[in-house]
C-alpha cells in the first residue's frame, strides 16, 4: 500500500474521502503553509540558540511533520481542546499560541505561561483549552477525553478534542486505555499519530507489527483514515474531516499519517540510525517544500509573496526571541515553593 | 440511629452531588451495581447520569479526572482497591500532581483508595499506600479513622482545589459506628487527641487508631497512661500537635499499618528527633507492618500488621527505658 496516497483503510467504518475534489480552500492552504513556515524557522532559530548554548534543556522539532501538525490546529476553534505533543509547534501556532509564549518558554522567561517551572515542549494554557504535555506518552489522550466528558456534563455543543502522539506512543496503556474510554464514552476526541518511523532511535520493526496502525481504529469500533503525512492538502483534507465528523456526532476519529522525522529526536541527537533508503524514499520529502511548490504550481501564491510571508516570519522571530532574552529568568527567592493551589495546606520544610 | 463508616462514605458523596453540579463519580462497577463495597449504593438512580461505571482503565480513569477538573468538574474516583491504583499512578503523580504548580490551574480531584488489610485479603486487596502518595509534592493524603472523620473529610476532599488521595480503611467498614453524622469537623492538616494520657504518645492513623486505643484501654488497667494522636491526614502532617504531645509525655511510638521502609512513622519520628530531640526521655520508635506482601491467611495476617498486642508491647518497652 503506497503511504502517500490518501486511502479509507476501513471501507465499512471510514466515510470515504478523495483527493480528486478536494474543495480545498485556498485561503486555508495559504494560512497553513504560513504557520508551517513560522513553525519551521522558529525551530531552526531555537536549535541555534541551543546549539550556541543560549536554551537550557532541550529542543525538539517538528520539521517533516509541520503540515500533519498545523492541519489539526486550524482545524479546531475556539471552545475545543488541544493537547499536542513534541513535534506540533506548527498545530500549537495555528490553535493560537503565541510565538512569544514559545520563545519564553524555550529561553527560561519567567514571564512565559511556565514561568520556568517547565520547559521547552512542556507548555501550554489548559483554562484555553490548550493543555500542557506531560512526557509519558499517552498520558494526554485520557486527559482530552476526560474535559470532553465535562464539556458534555456542562451541556456544551458542537466542540471536539485533539490530541497526537506518535509511532512508539501507540504501544503505550494509556493509548488503549484513553482510546477505549473514548470509544465507550462515544466522545468527539480526534487521535493524531504522525508514524514518523522511528521513537527516539526504535525503527517500527520493534514497536508493532500490524500493517498499518490505523487497523487498531477497528479493534476500538472508531473511524480510522489513513494518509500522506507529507501532503499539506490531503492533512487539511483528512483532518479536517475528521474534527467535523467528530463534531457532528461519530465519536472518536483515528487518523494515522506517514512521514518521516527529518531529524533526531531531539538537537543533541544526529540520527545517524535513520535509514538512508527512508530518507530517499516519499516518505522522507518535505512537506514545507512539497506544499510550497503545490502552492506555486496552483498560483494559490507568488514567489514574492513567499519571500514576503517568509520575511515576516523571520522578523516575528526576532522580535520574540529581542523581547524573551531581554525578560528576566525565575528567581529561587521569589518562587513561593507551594505545590498546591490551596497554599495553607502545601507542607513547611520539616528537617532541614 | 446508628451509621457505618461506609455508610458515611455514601452519604457524604450523596451530599456532595446534591450540593454541587460540578461533582460526579467515576469508577468501576460504582454505578447502577453501587459499586464493590457499595459506597455508592442507589447513588446511580438517585443521581442520573453522574455516577458512571469505568472500563478496567485506572490510567484512563485518573487522566479522564484531570482533563474533567481542567474543564472546570470536581469528580471523585473510586478505585475498586487501593492496590489497583499503582495502574493509574502515572497519571496521579505526574500529571494531578504536578499540575498546578506548572500551568497555575488546579486539580481538584478527589480519588478514594479503600485501603488495607482485612483477613483474608492477601496481598493485592490489602495494601496501604499513603506513603507512596505522600512522598509526592501536589497530593494531599487523607486517612481517616473515624465514621465522623470519614464524613467531614470526604466532603472537604472535594471542596478542596487539590488533588486529595482519599485513604479510607475497608477494615472500618462495617465495624466502625457512629450515632450520627457530624455537624462540624476540624479543619484538614490537623490532627486530633484521640485519647488523652500523660505517660506516652502514640501516633496513628487509620485502622490503627483503634489498635492503639485498644492496647491503651487495656494499658490503663495496669496504671499507664497512653496519649493516642490520630494524625487523621499524613498529608499535611501535623508536626505541631505531634510534638505538643512529646513535650507532654516524653516518649514516642509512632505506628503504621505500612511497610517499614520509610513512610509515615518514619516521616513522624523524623520529625520529632529534628525538632524536638530535647523533648525526649527515651528513643523514639516506630511499629509498622512486616517487610513482606501482605499474607492471604488470617493466622499470617493477624500477626503481618501492628495489633493492640504488638503495640502494647512496644509500649511497654519503651517504658521500660
Amino acid at each position: 500500500m503506497s503511504p502517500h496516497k490518501l486511502r479509507a483503510v476501513l471501507q465499512a467504518l471510514s466515510p470515504t474521502s478523495s483527493t480528486k475534489d478536494t474543495g480545498l480552500n485556498r485561503e486555508k492552504f495559504r494560512q497553513a503553509f504560513r504557520w508551517m513556515l513560522l513553525a519551521r524557522l522558529s525551530e531552526e532559530k531555537y536549535a541555534n540558540l541551543y546549539r550556541a548554548g543560549k536554551i537550557q534543556g532541550g529542543v525538539f522539532i517538528g520539521k517533516g511533520q509541520e503540515a500533519l501538525s498545523v492541519s489539526v490546529g486550524i482545524s479546531l476553534r475556539k471552545g475545543d481542546i488541544f493537547a499536542p505533543l513534541i513535534r506540533d509547534q506548527a498545530g500549537r501556532l495555528a490553535f493560537g499560541e503565541s510565538l512569544l509564549d514559545a520563545t519564553r518558554t524555550y529561553l527560561g522567561s519567567r514571564l512565559g505561561p511556565m514561568r520556568g517551572r517547565d520547559g521547552n515542549v512542556h507548555r501550554g494554557r489548559p483554562r484555553e483549552g490548550y493543555f500542557a504535555m506531560i512526557s509519558h506518552l499517552g498520558a494526554m489522550i485520557p486527559t482530552v477525553a476526560g474535559a470532553l466528558l465535562a464539556k458534555r456534563f456542562k451541556g456544551e455543543k458542537d466542540f471536539v478534542g485533539a490530541t497526537c502522539i506518535g509511532d512508539g506512543g501507540t504501544s503505550t496503556g494509556a493509548f488503549h486505555e484513553g482510546l477505549n474510554l473514548a470509544a465507550v464514552e462515544k466522545l468527539p476526541l480526534v487521535l493524531v499519530v504522525a508514524n514518523n518511523h522511528y521513537a527516539y532511535s526504535t525503527p517500527t520493526s520493534r514497536q508493532f507489527v500490524c500493517a498499518d496502525l490505523v487497523e487498531k481504529a477497528a479493534g476500538y469500533g472508531v473511524e480510522g483514515y489513513s494518509l500522506d503525512g507529507t501532503s499539506l492538502s490531503e492533512c487539511l483534507e483528512v483532518v479536517g474531516n475528521a474534527v467535523e465528523r467528530a463534531r457532528s456526532g461519530n465519536g472518536p476519529q483515528l487518523i494515522v499519517a506517514t512521514l518521516l522525522r527529518l531529524g533526531g529526536h531531539g538537537e543533541h541527537d544526529d540520527a545517524h540510525y535513520i535509514d538512508e533508503k527512508l530518507k530517499q524514499s516519499e516518505v522522507g520529502r518535505d512537506c514545507l517544500k512539497l506544499a510550497e511548490k503545490f502552492l506555486l504550481e496552483k498560483n494559490w501564491g507568488t514567489k514574492a509573496e513567499l519571500d514576503e510571508w517568509r520575511a515576516d516570519a523571520l522578523r516575528q522571530i526576532e522580535d520574540a526571541v529581542a523581547t524573551a532574552q531581554r525578560e528576566p529568568h525565575p528567581d529561587p527567592n521569589l518562587d513561593d515553593w507551594r505545590p498546591l493551589a490551596t497554599q495553607h495546606l502545601s507542607e513547611g520544610h520539616h528537617c532541614e | 440511629m446508628s451509621i457505618t463508616y461506609l455508610e458515611a462514605i455514601r452519604e457524604a458523596q450523596a451530599k456532595a452531588l446534591a450540593d454541587d453540579p460540578r461533582v460526579y463519580i467515576y469508577g468501576q462497577d460504582v454505578g447502577n451495581f453501587g459499586g464493590a463495597f457499595k459506597a455508592t449504593k442507589n447513588l446511580a438512580k438517585e443521581f442520573p447520569g453522574r455516577v458512571i461505571d469505568a472500563p478496567l482503565s485506572e490510567d484512563a480513569i485518573i487522566g479522564s479526572a484531570i482533563g474533567a477538573a481542567i474543564e472546570g468538574m470536581r469528580p471523585i474516583i473510586e478505585m475498586q482497591y487501593a492496590d489497583f491504583s499503582t495502574c493509574g499512578l502515572n497519571q496521579i503523580v505526574n500529571h494531578a500532581a504536578t499540575l498546578f504548580w506548572r500551568t497555575q490551574v488546579a486539580c481538584p480531584i478527589t480519588i478514594r483508595l479503600p485501603s488495607g488489610g482485612t483477613a483474608g485479603s492477601g496481598p493485592f486487596h490489602s495494601q496501604s499506600m499513603e506513603a507512596l502518595y505522600a512522598t509526592y509534592p501536589g497530593l494531599i493524603v487523607m486517612t481517616p479513622a473515624t465514621v465522623e472523620d470519614v464524613y467531614s473529610m470526604l466532603l472537604e476532599a472535594v471542596a478542596i482545589d487539590d488533588p486529595v488521595i482519599f485513604c479510607e480503611h475497608k477494615y472500618l467498614y462495617y465495624h466502625l459506628k457512629a450515632e450520627a453524622l457530624p455537624t462540624e469537623a476540624l479543619p484538614t492538616g490537623k490532627a486530633r487527641i484521640a485519647r488523652p494520657g500523660r505517660d506516652i504518645t502514640v501516633v496513628a492513623y487509620s485502622a490503627m487508631v483503634h489498635e492503639a486505643l485498644a492496647m491503651a484501654e487495656e494499658l490503663a488497667t495496669e496504671g499507664t497512661e497512653v496519649e493516642v494522636v490520630d494524625l487523621r491526614s499524613v498529608k499535611p502532617l501535623d508536626t505541631d500537635t505531634v510534638l505538643a504531645s512529646v513535650a507532654r509525655t516524653g516518649r514516642l511510638l509512632a505506628v503504621g499499618e505500612a511497610w517499614p521502609w520509610g513512610g509515615v512513622t518514619a516521616e513522624v519520628v523524623a520529625r520529632v528527633a529534628c525538632e524536638g530531640f530535647d523533648l525526649l526521655d527515651a528513643p523514639p520508635r516506630r511499629l509498622n507492618a512486616k517487610e513482606t506482601p501482605v499474607p492471604f491467611h488470617p493466622n499470617l495476617w493477624g500477626t503481618h500488621r501492628p495489633t493492640a498486642r504488638s503495640i502494647a508491647i512496644a509500649v511497654r518497652d519503651i517504658l521500660r527505658q
